[in-house]
């Protein structure tokens, strides 16, 4: 770590483990492997989070996916925590499940429903950083275009006209799939954050794009660059 | 549900009279489905040793050691019957099934692999509704259960063939990995306690093993279970935890036959006598009967034994999961399995009597129908080859299988290299440093016109598979599916199928790790074809030696291996010609491990760009499908192929084996390695051109017999998506 360097703290991530995550693993491999950083797996029973520098909602079938989709988990316990943390301007990012629990728990604005195709949908794509000021962008060059795989079967992002024109006007919509509509998603979003920019919730999965030899021919990891930029953000907010 | 002579066996060993619910139980656990009684003398021919292999068949799963203090696990099972009537609820069962297998061994499952097989889903431009729905919901069942729980579903197969209607056979396999230390080692001490964890016991699934031991008649839906995914997904996470920290001193997996089946056969395999009080089994409803909690196949549950040290840690992590779990019973000094209800004994069966059916000696009789098959056709010389050609890419059992696997979640775990679609086998990295490569494969078509060549073909093709990816087979995996054993006719092509397996893997020396038979695969419209599947496992131990399927620009083209007119059942004569007769591809033992040897030479030195097995729709459809996948055209002589063919659409057509084509960028070097090889027989072919290019074969007197625009290739192969969209 190069924090020593600077004296600083090295950040500390949480990556939240409801029952029925799946992805929890993946996240924690690539923070604490590849990237080098401290992240711990939180049993979605503990209460004192507060210490964690960001927290990681990864993507999964929390359970079961009863009900709707995130539903069930957005309303545990631990959600209420995480909003005192979002309310205090901790980065927060949900990943795929993480997205639809941050949305269900209205942290974010609008909600995800079933791909347009019907099925659940597993391959590559490629989305556009429309936004690069948030903790988990600032690494990408503004309009820079990232492989990405997605695996969902409620990714359509869906929100009413009057709220797309604010998301849009208030640079909320950071990531779009270019070339591609995977699932009907409204103006082809894959993320959006919150209005404070520190919420944010994507559909695709970067863990899955962080390591070249997990990359399809013709694309590279450049999607690490999302952990990468909320790494230098916490190490420049100290 | 047991046979006469089978209730006066039981009652001349234990020496009285069995009881009503030992009557029920013993139906189920001596039922073909649990107890191998047609086939047990036949799998003990099967070579099950090697030096990586930790165990072998007598136990649930195969364990194979991958060096560095890694095993990797392996099993198959087949949910056949239930998916025919129940696809969605049926086929996500069996993915559930297959993974407790896993878990079973203390492994972490980190991939799921599915082999499918159903009637056509367009005939004559007309949808059969029926096959469509049974394809259509199988794939729904598997995707939605094994993305759940997390675990890859990375590759497989499917195939249509007319055989199979209102029917289907849905094979999974599932892999695991683990720590060597972590294998449970499966020893027990009196007093052990016996608790069971996951799923509360339910009238569902009662008579599963039965339902499955017999001809499909009705549609027996009480005998399908009830899936859920997510209690799965909490299992395997509260079993692997409790594995890391040591608390399971034996573990066995409630699948076919429930509890009477899992506990005879853990009493059994444990040398152990069992003590078990029913009435501590959770239940969904309050009235069962002793015999209904014994049978019952309700899924997501676990067995586990543990000491008294241990028995707070465990409970504390299914506590923690909010798993369901009780002590049933305790491990006891004697040979016997004593089941009480309300403290009475209802049944004290030695487990060795129960866990072993008696053996049946099946008559076998060669069928009628394979010596009144044609052997020659007089089939006119179809000069548009064009023609046959985008017809066999968009045949479904051939055409790409995209609209299958991008519903299935194939890379979560971040193991997955070499995706579907991307090569002949799917590549998975495991925690050493090094890859596995796995394939599933069979054919119905070859096996019905002679199920010796055909098996072995599927085992030769499994292989070649794994070895295009770089791959060195380590271990195979067989699931074997008839119609019923009473027929001695189909009996014989079961003993054909099993000899195939034997001889292959004794010649090829790869242990046979796992495996699975299933009987009564019938409906009223009769039994299907011998539907032998296989799985091929590989170990790949660097990096830089994984290779895909994919033509580079400018590569230029070997073949490796001869091509004769063996054009019975391939997908030329079935699907275009609509005739099921003729000469069967012929596996030469020796040319097959010679050609073998030949590519994972070429692959280890880094010398070829791509490989590929060329298996169903022959050479024109496996140098095309090299092409879709690296979207550059090619052109290619077809006077330099190596053959034997009497004729044009043989040639480009026969499914002859042990055939691969690569691609390099030094066909000087490959050239001289190849030569090496005394009767190799190989030639170099053709050559790539650059991207959106034109595939084109030339034939005698330069002419073009073949010139299409990759595009149209590739829409060509896009026709499953087609059909299941509208």
């Amino acid at each position: 770590m190069q924090s020593s360097m600077f004296d600083r703290r090295a950040p500390k991530i949480g990556i939240i483990v409801f029952p029925g995550s799946n992805c929890d693993r993946d996240v924690h491999y690539v923070l604490n492997n590849i990237l080098k950083v401290q992240a711990d797996l939180i049993w979605h029973k503990k209460n004192n989070i507060a210490h964690y520098d960001a927290i990681i909602i990864p993507g999964g079938f929390t359970y079961g996916d009863r009900l709707r989709a995130g539903l069930i988990a957005a309303h545990s316990p631990i959600i209420g925590e995480i909003k005192k943390m979002a309310k205090e301007g901790v980065p927060i990012l949900g990943i795929c499940n993480g997205f639809q629990i941050l949305v269900e728990s209205c942290l974010l604005p609008g909600a995800l429903i079933r791909n347009t195709s019907l099925n659940f949908v597993c391959r590559w794509t490629t989305v556009q950083v429309h936004n690069n000021k948030t903790p988990f962008t600032i690494g990408f060059s503004k309009y820079q275009k990232v492989s990405i795989p997605i695996a969902h079967g409620e990714g359509r992002y869906l929100v009413d006209t009057t709220v797309l024109g604010y998301l849009k006007k208030n640079n909320q919509i950071v990531l779009r799939y270019v070339n591609d509509d995977p699932n009907g998603s409204m103006n082809l979003v894959a993320a959006v954050c919150n209005e404070e920019g520190n919420v944010m919730g994507m559909m695709p999965h970067p863990e899955r794009a962080s390591e070249n030899i997990l990359c399809p021919t013709k694309s590279n990891n450049s999607a690490i660059l999302i952990f990468h930029s909320l790494v230098s953000y916490l190490l420049n907010e100290q | 549900m047991l046979t006469d002579k089978e209730v006066c066996y039981l009652k001349y060993k234990l020496g009285r009279e069995p009881s009503a619910v030992e009557l029920e139980i013993i139906g189920a656990q001596w039922s073909e489905h649990c107890s191998y009684k047609s086939s047990k003398k036949y799998i003990r021919l099967l070579p099950t040793i090697g030096p990586r292999v930790v165990t072998g068949l007598a136990n649930d799963v195969g364990i194979l050691d991958v060096g560095d203090g890694y095993v990797v696990t392996v099993h198959i099972e087949s949910h056949n019957h239930p998916s025919a009537v129940e696809p969605y609820g049926g086929a996500a069962t069996g993915v559930g099934g297959i993974i407790r297998d896993i878990i079973s061994m203390g492994s972490r499952p980190i991939a799921i692999l599915d082999s499918l097989r159903f009637a056509p889903i367009v005939v004559e431009e007309k949808t059969k509704v029926k096959s469509k729905w049974l394809f259509k919901n199988v794939v729904r069942g598997i995707a939605e259960y094994g993305n759940c729980i997390g675990i890859p579903t990375v590759g497989g197969e499917v195939e249509f063939d007319p055989c199979f209607e209102d029917y289907c056979l849905v094979d999974v396999a599932s892999i695991g990995v683990a720590q060597s230390e972590q294998v449970i080692a499966n020893k027990v001490d009196n007093d052990d306690l016996i608790i069971l964890a996951g799923g509360p016991t339910g009238r569902d699934g009662i008579h599963g093993a039965s339902f499955a031991s017999a001809i499909l008649e009705g549609e027996n839906r009480s005998a399908v279970q009830i899936p859920d995914p997510f209690l799965e997904k909490l299992l395997v996470d509260a079993t692997v935890e409790a594995t890391e920290r040591g608390c399971i001193k034996a573990i066995k997996d409630l699948g076919g036959g429930g509890l009477s089946c899992c506990l005879s056969e853990a009493s059994d395999n444990l040398k152990k006598g069992f003590d078990v009080e029913l009435t501590k089994v959770y239940l969904k409803h309050n009235d069962m009967s002793p015999a209904e909690i014994m049978i019952s196949e309700s899924q997501e549950r676990m067995l586990y034994i543990t000491d008294n040290s241990k028995v707070q840690t465990i409970r504390s992590i299914f506590d923690k999961y909010d798993i369901t779990h009780a002590t049933i019973g305790k491990v006891i000094d004697s040979q016997n399995v004593v089941i009480r209800f309300q403290g009475k004994v209802v049944t004290a069966l030695p487990s060795h009597l129960f866990a072993h059916a008696p053996l049946l000696d099946r008559e076998t009789e060669k069928p009628e129908y394979l010596s009144k098959l044609k052997k020659f056709f007089d089939i006119r010389q179809d000069n548009n080859i064009n023609e046959i050609l985008f017809q066999l890419l968009s045949n479904p059992s051939i055409a790409n299988k995209k609209w299958v696997y991008q519903q299935y979640d194939h890379e979560v775990g971040l193991r997955t290299i070499l995706k579907p679609g991307c090569g002949d086998a799917c590549v998975l990295r495991i925690g050493n440093g090094k890859f596995i490569s796995v394939k599933l494969d069979g054919n119905s078509k070859h096996c019905y016109l002679d199920p010796y060549q055909g098996t072995l073909g599927i085992l030769s093709e499994a292989c070649r598979n794994v070895i295009s990816t770089g791959a060195q087979p380590i271990g195979i995996i067989d699931h074997l599916q008839f119609g019923s054993p009473d027929d001695p006719s189909i009996f014989w092509t079961f003993v054909q199928a099993i000899n195939a397996v034997a001889d292959f893997c004794k010649y090829m020396d790869i242990p046979v790790v796992g495996g699975k038979v299933s009987f009564y695969n019938e409906t009223a419209k009769g039994a299907i074809k011998p539907s032998p599947v296989i799985g091929s496992l590989g170990l790949i131990e660097k990096q830089s030696s994984i290779v895909d399927l994919s033509l580079k620009a400018n590569d230029f083209i070997f073949i490796i291996g001869s091509t004769s007119d063996e054009m019975g059942g391939s997908e030329y004569y079935e699907s275009y010609h609509h005739i099921s007769g003729g000469n069967v591809p012929k596996l030469d033992l020796t040319v097959d491990k010679l050609n073998s040897k030949a590519v994972l030479q070429l692959i280890s030195k880094n010398l070829v760009n791509c490989v590929h097995d060329c298996s169903k729709g022959g050479l024109a459809v496996a140098v095309c499908e090299m092409a879709i996948a690296g979207n550059v055209g090619l052109d290619m002589n077809l006077n330099l192929i190596p053959n034997s063919c009497s004729r044009l659409d043989n040639l480009l057509f026969s499914e002859s084996q042990s055939r691969y084509i690569i691609g390099t960028k030094q066909p000087s070097t490959v050239q001289k390695i190849l030569s090496e090889f005394k009767e190799l027989r190989f030639a170099q072919i053709g050559r790539a051109g650059e991207s959106n290019q034109r595939v084109k074969f030339m034939g005698k007197n330069k002419g073009l017999v073949v010139d299409i625009p990759i595009k149209k290739l590739s829409e060509s192969s896009k026709a499953l998506e087609r059909m299941m969209d509208n």
